[in-house]
């Protein structure tokens, strides 16, 4: 009897991967199973690619409501006319390519325990496993108000597309000298650091548009993302907390925190005004941005995969429910530790939800995953900042091994690349997503 | 991909070994190797530089097909701070070096696809003559192959190469001795434009 030792294991290894290479034919072990992914966004999209890329015979179908896919992200550069709407619209046909079955219809129920999920118009789907990747809901009760009906007039423009247009009509209809007021919500919510680059794209299109106008902004936090590169490039171009006369005046953007007055009560929707902080201060906008707070897309909720959070629990590894068995949640709705709710970390989960979902289906272990995120902020012409993370599974967490931000003493010169990079970023990982 | 997974779970290993030598041998404080797989922290970097390498531009460089032995050394600079970046020394700081050797691997093995770029015509021509001239000693094969650490530059984003040199000449980037005395004949020979004629012969390359 041969005795296994390390080097003969790891020959054995290496010779069984020969034999694989060698044209004998393997016989895949997700033969004939099926996969089916809720969602079409960058979690879902990047799911159903890349279970396919890893392994052909593997049936995936993707059901997502709308035909086309608004990204979120670069939707600030939409805002101040540098970008059209069309540039940030996505289809599936890149999916198609790729073997993916996918269903345009409005998922309106899944049975975990079954694994059934039923459409409105597409009847049902059972599956082997099932991914949903549903991204953000909107409390529409927290802020009197603000509900879905008020949205139409007064956007959140925090899914992109209708929403994104609306504001930018009302930006390029506002006469010179009005007040944009953007609310972010309370955290956590999609792209921290969203708010602050939609309020910056804003002002640099007011400052070169509409120059006696604002942006004010009424903050539900007292701090926020990449906070001191934020304030340092509004001072650079903006005009940022400039005291005159003992009031902050001549800025082109200011911004309220909870603490100081920005704490939403209550909106009026007809006369776009906003009811704020303790003093109840009222103040009047031309343009009204109200991005209400968030959990995870309704349809988690009716599945019951969400927590008294809001969010959807998941083990770290797999992105496999806490409370459903053979049931993956990824992206916004899923709650993965020091992850922010962003486009990269999206992508992230889902290659490491995608390799264990194979791995499920084969009866294979779980490989160690590897987790990364990186968000570009465009602040200004040639002005890119970001932050960036690498993390590693560590116990039942999402722990950060490094990053961090653009350093505060970044040149024009790095800053500038930032932006180039920002636009590389964008270009690489929609192709990733629907290529 | 079902043949790579049984590879990567042999890496895997490996890449354990490593962790273990490492853990023996360093007495500092050096993070570990992540004993993730080869393919796995290769998807991680799709977001920026392109599913499995081939970058779609504008800047962000392709790291498909570039060799597994450049892919480590340029990451152990990021990490180490002797080449600088805008965001990859921040990241490089998060793996150890069997994490840097597992990317080579995954990229060295990947085929580069080449997005048309808006080369200028006769500044490619020029280029042309002064990469047989000054550069294809080390950058073999018209810049198609990475030889000993030089990279592929054919089908490489302008902007990117642009950087580098712009990084090379400004001392940000350590510029290889050989590689400096040419850039200095080339630029004192054929003028300023020489560089730029360089680096649209190889964002010409298809």
């Amino acid at each position: 009897m041969t005795q296994i030792t390390r080097r003969n294991f790891l020959k054995l290894s290496a010779s069984t991967a020969a034999i694989s290479f060698s044209g004998i034919p393997f016989i895949a072990k997700g033969e004939g199973k099926k996969v089916v992914v809720v969602g079409g966004g960058v979690g879902g999209a990047t799911t159903a690619k890349y279970i396919r890329m890893a392994d052909p015979s593997v049936e995936v179908t993707l059901i997502e409501k709308n035909a086309d896919y608004h990204t979120c992200f670069m939707s600030n550069e939409v805002l101040n006319g540098d970008r059209s709407l069309d540039s940030i619209k996505f289809g599936y046909d890149g999916l198609g390519k790729h073997g993916v079955k996918v269903v345009i219809d409005e998922v309106t129920a899944i049975d975990a325990a079954t694994k059934k999920v039923t459409t409105a118009k597409s009847g049902d789907f059972t599956a082997d496993r099932i991914v949903v990747s549903p991204g953000v809901g909107f409390k529409w009760d927290a802020i009197e108000g603000y509900d879905e009906k008020a949205s139409e007039t007064i956007p959140h423009a925090w899914k992109a597309g209708p929403q994104t247009a609306l504001l930018r009509k009302q930006l390029e209809e506002m006469a010179d000298g009005g007040t944009v007021v953007i609310c972010p919500p309370t955290s956590p919510f999609r792209c921290p650091p969203g708010p602050y680059e939609r309020a910056s794209q804003i002002a640099h299109y007011l400052k070169n548009n509409k120059p006696k106008s604002k942006v004010l902004i009424l903050d539900a936090s007292d701090k926020f993302s990449k906070q001191g590169l934020f304030t340092q490039g509004w001072k650079e171009l903006y005009g940022y907390d400039i005291e005159q006369n003992g009031k902050n005046e001549g800025s082109l953007i200011e911004w309220r925190p909870a603490s100081g007055g920005g704490k939403v009560v209550k909106i009026d929707a007809t006369t776009k005004t906003v009811t704020a902080g303790e003093m109840e201060d009222v103040i009047k906008a031309d343009v009204l941005n109200v991005i209400p707070p968030q959990v995870a897309c309704k349809i988690a909720h009716q599945a019951g995969l969400t927590n008294e959070s809001g969010w959807c629990p998941v083990n770290k590894q797999t992105f496999e429910s806490s409370v459903h068995k053979g049931v993956y949640v990824i992206g916004d709705a899923c709650i993965a530790t020091d992850m922010p709710k962003s486009a990269y970390s999206a992508s992230s989960q889902a290659k490491v939800c995608a390799t264990a979902v194979i791995a499920s289906l084969q009866g294979k272990e779980m490989v160690t995953p590897a987790y990364v995120n990186t968000c570009y902020s465009i602040i200004g012409p040639n002005y890119g900042i970001s932050v960036t993370a690498v993390y590693r599974l560590e116990g039942e967490t999402i722990t950060q091994v490094s990053g961090g931000l653009t350093p505060a003493d970044a040149t024009p010169e790095q800053k500038a690349r930032e932006v180039h990079y920002a636009y590389s970023w964008f270009a690489n990982i929609t192709h990733d997503i629907f290529g | 991909m079902i043949n790579k997974k049984a590879l990567g779970s042999t890496l895997l290993l490996t890449a354990g070994f490593v962790l273990h030598i490492n853990a023996a041998v360093a007495e500092d404080k050096a993070l570990a190797a992540s004993g993730a797989d080869s393919v796995m922290l290769g998807n991680t970097c799709a977001g920026c530089h392109g599913t499995n390498g081939s970058s779609f531009g504008p800047a962000s460089p392709s790291i498909a097909g570039m060799g597994k032995d450049t892919l480590v050394d340029a990451m152990k600079a990021y990490k180490e701070g002797t080449r600088s970046g805008t965001i990859m020394n921040r990241i490089a700081q998060g793996y150890a070096d069997a994490d840097f050797e597992a990317m080579g691997d995954f990229f060295s093995k990947q085929t580069l696809l080449v997005s048309a770029q808006n080369a200028d015509a006769a500044k490619a021509d020029a280029g042309r003559k002064l990469h047989k001239e000054y550069c294809e000693k080390c950058h073999v094969e018209e810049g198609t192959k990475d030889e000993d650490g030089a990279g592929v530059l054919a089908g490489q984003w302008m902007p990117y190469l642009h950087y580098a040199m712009e990084d090379f000449q400004s001392g940000a980037r350590e510029m290889p001795k050989k590689m400096q005395k040419r850039i200095e004949k080339m630029v004192q020979k054929e003028g300023d434009g020489a560089i730029d004629n360089v680096i649209h012969f190889y964002g010409s390359r298809k």
